[in-house]
């Protein structure tokens, strides 16, 4: 068995949360693995992410240099690239940063990627046997890969869920001197946080959330009118902004806000992974979508197959007659 | 600037209710709606931007059988100057390492400063770009969502959590992966392709541009695809079956019951 290795995420010291689900899908690889954690970056925070580095793993590995203080995936690979064995299994978090590194680290490293990886099925001499999501979740796909000389694996987040009672992590071991200099042709400048919007999606209870489905910007009208008479807001996910229907700050999702309403409304929505990893504390989901095989109806509480745009106006009708009479 | 946009016919996931075929091993097929992939059509859209600003040419290739053809005439219709077709049996069954490999060996004919990549196909595993950029030694970014030309190089932002932007430099040659939402990809009428119809298309094989034929392909593809099939369901959601207005009727109710109507 190759031996397996965790890249783990860190930020201001703190190991992020993805470190416990690498641990399960190490686990699922071979049971009776410890992983060893990696963590590249510099100075102190590198020395408490180190020290934080939360139950299951085996060794910590350090890899401290001063270029890697942000971590930029170009350099991070470089690093990688000197310090892992070969043969190596590399299980990293599919996030904004594995999805910078891991491609290119595959190819360095001469061994196989398998990206977005949602479930471990198991080994077989060489062969490791995984699932994967296709055509924005409808179908799962099983896949074979050929581990023979080692392996990336990108695993999707929220999908392996952390076990409890695991062993104390090992002693933390320093391969700073292995990396030497560092050197990228992309450099990072800077962070630009996100501009709030008109709107703060994040306070609302009732959230009427769009997706494709509203096919029109002048359709945007029929959820802004619930949300008013409702006394909503009206939310997206990232088709309706990639159409400039809605702004940014209204997107619901990992790359826009985390929301935690009392009712979520996913009109349209087909329910991509992304999408609903911005939907936080179990909010009563109801979803209308045209195509009965959406994703999204696997994890709704209520569901209705019908055209968004016959059952919009409907409601609207509705909850004017609903709100009117009340009013009296 | 010479910019490669590296582009695929995918079977279109919002236009598809995906079924598995009768065996179980593969999906249905049969009555697909394909079109240009939607991240890489904004990629196209982003070089066509950038070369109306700087100069220079747009070339969109796509590694496919003779069906690629429709989507680089759609491209070619936006204003792509060139289209280029790369085709091959040997080519059948390759992983997303295969077509890196194959890509590799069309960039290395041609003399091209940026190389634009969509982040992801819909059947796909956000790896191409990465894969060919590692393989060329040039610089990559990932889920790229600005794109300004400096002397020499590039400011790129990145899409990164909560709607935040890393903002990178990178040194020309490069490639980047165009996350959607980039630009708004302009519009492409039935005239406009009909106007393309006899731009010719050149084909390149596994022979024209040196392809190890054991480097591509099924049999060297270190990823597999066993078989499809449909996730067991979890609790899934209770399916409303009234009718419209019965249906509205109890949203309104559940909303209210649920805490949402003050």
């Amino acid at each position: 068995m190759p031996r397996i290795f965790a890249y783990i995420v860190h930020r201001g010291g703190v190991v992020d949360d993805s470190a416990a689900e690498l641990v399960a899908a190490a686990k699922k690889i071979d049971a009776t693995v410890a992983p060893t954690a990696i963590l590249t970056g510099s100075g102190p925070e590198l020395e408490t992410a180190c020290s934080a580095v939360g139950s299951g793993f085996g060794e910590i590995w350090k890899v401290a240099n001063a270029a890697l203080a942000y971590p930029n995936a170009e350099l991070v690979r470089q690093a990688l690239v000197r310090v892992l064995p070969p043969g190596s299994i590399v299980l990293v978090n599919h996030d904004h940063f594995g999805i910078d590194l891991s491609p290119g680290l595959s190819i360095k490293l001469d061994s196989v990627f398998a990206s977005d990886v949602l479930a471990i099925d198991g080994i077989e001499g060489n062969s490791l046997k995984l699932v994967r999501q296709e055509f924005g979740g409808q179908v799962n796909a099983h896949l074979r890969c050929d581990i023979s000389s080692g392996a990336v694996i990108n695993v999707r987040p929220g999908a392996f869920k952390p076990q409890a009672n695991l062993p104390a992590a090992g002693a933390v071991v320093d391969k700073s001197s292995e990396v030497g200099t560092l050197v990228a042709r992309r450099r990072y400048l800077e962070t630009i946080v996100a501009e709030a919007g008109d709107v703060d999606i994040t306070k609302h209870s009732v959230l009427v959330s769009i997706g494709r489905g509203i096919q029109e910007k002048d359709n945007v009208a029929l959820a802004e009118e619930l949300a008013e008479v409702l006394g909503a807001a009206v939310s997206c996910s990232r088709p309706v902004v990639d159409a400039k229907w809605m702004p940014k700050s209204r997107q619901v999702g990992s790359s826009g806000k985390t929301v935690k309403p009392k009712v979520y409304l996913a009109c349209g929505i087909s329910g991509a992974f992304q999408h609903l990893a911005g939907i936080k504390g179990s909010p009563f989901l109801i979803a209308i979508n045209k195509n009965p095989k959406a994703p999204i109806f696997q994890v709704a509480d209520v569901g209705i197959v019908d055209d968004l745009l016959e059952f919009l106006p409907e409601l609207n009708n509705k909850a004017r007659e609903l709100r009117g009479v009340a009013a009296k | 600037m010479e910019i490669l946009v590296c582009a695929r016919r995918v079977p279109d996931a919002s236009e598809n209710e995906i079924e598995l075929n009768i065996a179980g091993n593969d999906i249905e097929r049969e009555e697909f709606v394909y079109s240009v992939n939607e991240a890489d059509n904004y990629a196209v859209e982003e070089a066509l931007q950038i070369r109306d600003r700087v100069g220079g040419n747009v070339t969109v290739v796509t590694v496919d059988g003779e069906e690629g053809e429709e989507i680089l005439r759609r491209e070619l219709a936006m204003g792509a100057n060139q289209a280029a077709l790369v085709s091959d049996e040997a080519f059948n069954g390759s992983d997303g390492e295969g077509v890196a490999t194959i890509l590799k060996a069309f960039v290395q004919k041609g003399h091209y400063h940026l190389i634009l990549t969509g982040v992801q196909a819909d059947d796909g595993a956000a790896q191409v770009g990465g894969m060919l950029a590692a393989m060329l030694d040039y610089p990559f970014a990932s889920l790229v969502n600005s794109i300004s030309v400096e002397e020499g190089k590039l400011k790129v932002s990145r899409e990164i959590e909560g709607g935040n932007k890393e903002m990178n430099e990178i040194d020309l040659p490069c490639v980047l992966s165009i996350q959607t939402g980039i630009n708004e990809p302009r519009y492409v009428g039935m005239r406009g392709i009909r106007q393309v119809a006899s731009v010719p298309i050149p084909t390149s094989t596994a022979a024209d541009l040196g392809v190890d034929h054991g480097a591509v392909g099924e049999a060297a593809a270190k990823v597999k695809r066993v078989d499809y099939f449909v996730p067991a369901a979890s609790k899934g959601a209770e399916m409303l079956h009234g009718s419209r207005e019965e249906n509205a009727d109890k949203v309104l109710e559940l909303v209210a019951a649920k805490g949402g109507l003050k």
